[in-house]
């Protein structure tokens, strides 16, 4: 079966620094593969790296069959087919809820507001949000604003979702109303890679998961098995840490 | 009063153009394409001269030299050539707070912005500059106020505005008092635009709090 996501020996480095070493991690169509591991052992850089923020220095990453990584490659059409949300929401704050979830389908998809308020005031129903959508960020909690950016990213119809410890800014008791909208989004067969340091989250839903240290992936398995006994002691101390 | 007239028009006339010529200096020193980076080092070297040299002599060289290159009528005339004098002076100042305000825009609002599909320039327009320019909006009203006042240099060149007729009076009468009359006409303008930059100023605080 072919992967929907494919990284082939993704290497990234800024100056002397090597950030990604050579990584290897596949995602088939609707599984949910988190990446753990310590602060700084290149998760974010990776999933930046996914979404083209950044320019890898070698390997492929590759996109139903595409290399998007390719050199010359116009960004823009593969960035509205992978979607990302950041650990710190980036939200833009002049602009209301719904404002900042219109915007790249207006832009990108050149539709009107009136073409696309039945649609969006749907996705802010789906994820409990229909009363903040004419809010501003400032005025929402930082769950509310996180899964404003999650439907944000939604909005363009992406076909890949990559999230960036998108809880690990959040106070503990607004974590679960997050993690709830991607049990959903699971639910729904999208495909997620997503960096987080959520463990028991990637036990009861991850498909795959893969340890990271040092720019490598160290190890990956089911969560029975990363969890397990027969997990490598490296994996076994980070997650000790929990 | 008839003078006083004179400053605004000019005024009314090089605000729009500095807020404009402005603007464009700044987008063009914070772009990111390799390809326009000619544009670049244009805009730098523009603002580095504009803002190194005074005032007074930039609105002597253009006010003087230009229409002394022997422009027929209506091209030689003070009042065009003053303002562009002030309108290139002020720009490169405006461009200089207008490019601080786009650099105060955290990066990962075009992050966010590029990440979603958008252009670099639609980055630009609908996410990083609409926070530029309100960040920057109290400074840029002190340089209103600053340029309704810099407008009495162009006296030097021609222009018969309000500080060059308080001379004529003060001539006239033998004493200062028109000159403490500009004066008055100028706090009129000024204390109140004060106030109200910084009443924005004041707001836009609040507002991060």
């Amino acid at each position: 079966m072919m992967y929907k996501l494919q990284l082939n020996n993704v290497v990234k480095t800024f100056g002397e620094n090597i950030i990604c070493d050579r990584i290897n991690i596949s995602a088939r169509s609707g599984e949910l593969v988190c990446l753990i591991g310590a602060s700084g052992a290149g998760k974010s850089t990776l999933l930046r790296c996914i979404n083209l923020l950044e320019t890898i220095d070698d390997g492929e990453i590759i996109l139903d069959g595409q290399d998007i990584a390719e050199p010359g490659l116009d960004p823009q059409p593969i960035r509205a087919k992978v979607g990302i949300v950041f650990q710190s929401f980036n939200l833009f704050p002049h602009m209301d809820a719904i404002s900042n979830v219109m915007l790249a389908p207006r832009r990108v998809h050149k539709k009107t507001r009136a073409q696309l308020l039945e649609e969006i005031t749907g996705l802010f129903e789906r994820f409990g949000l229909k009363d903040q959508m004419y809010k501003y960020p400032d005025q929402l909690s930082g769950g509310q604003q996180q899964r404003v950016a999650i439907v944000r990213a939604l909005a363009m119809k992406p076909e890949v979702m990559l999230l960036d410890e998108i809880t690990s800014a959040l106070d503990p008791q607004l974590v679960g109303e997050v993690l709830e909208v991607l049990f959903t989004l699971k639910d729904e067969g999208m495909t997620i890679l997503m960096a987080t340091h959520e463990m028991n989250f990637a036990k009861k839903a991850a498909d795959k998961i893969c340890f990271l240290k040092n720019g490598q992936v160290l190890e990956e398995g089911t969560p029975d098995w990363i969890f397990g006994p027969d997990a490598k002691q490296e994996t076994k101390s980070f997650l000790s840490s929990f | 009063m008839e003078a006083f007239k004179v400053n605004v028009m000019i005024f009314a006339w090089s605000a729009p153009a500095i807020a404009v010529l402005g603007l464009l200096v700044a987008l063009a020193r914070s772009v990111h394409s390799p390809a326009l980076f000619p544009l670049k080092v244009f805009s730098a070297i523009f603002t580095d001269v504009f803002r190194g040299v005074p005032v007074i002599l930039t609105v002597y060289l253009i006010g003087f030299g230009i229409p002394g290159l022997g422009l027929p009528r209506p091209w030689n005339s003070p009042y065009i050539w003053g303002s562009v004098a002030l309108v290139l002076t002020y720009s490169a100042y405006v461009a200089e707070i207008f490019r601080s305000g786009i650099e105060s825009v955290h990066k990962s609002q075009r992050a966010a912005a590029l990440s979603l599909g958008l252009t670099e320039q639609q980055a630009m327009r609908d996410v990083v500059l609409p926070q530029a320019v309100r960040n920057v909006m109290p400074s840029q009203m002190n340089m209103l106020i600053a340029l309704q006042k810099d407008v009495s240099l162009l006296s030097f060149i021609g222009p018969v505005e309000i500080f060059r007729q308080a001379g004529v009076f003060k001539s006239l009468l033998a004493n200062f008092t028109p000159y403490v009359g500009a004066a008055l006409i100028f706090l009129a303008i000024t204390v109140p635009a004060t106030r109200y930059a910084d009443y924005l100023m004041a707001r836009q605080n609040r507002e991060r709090q």
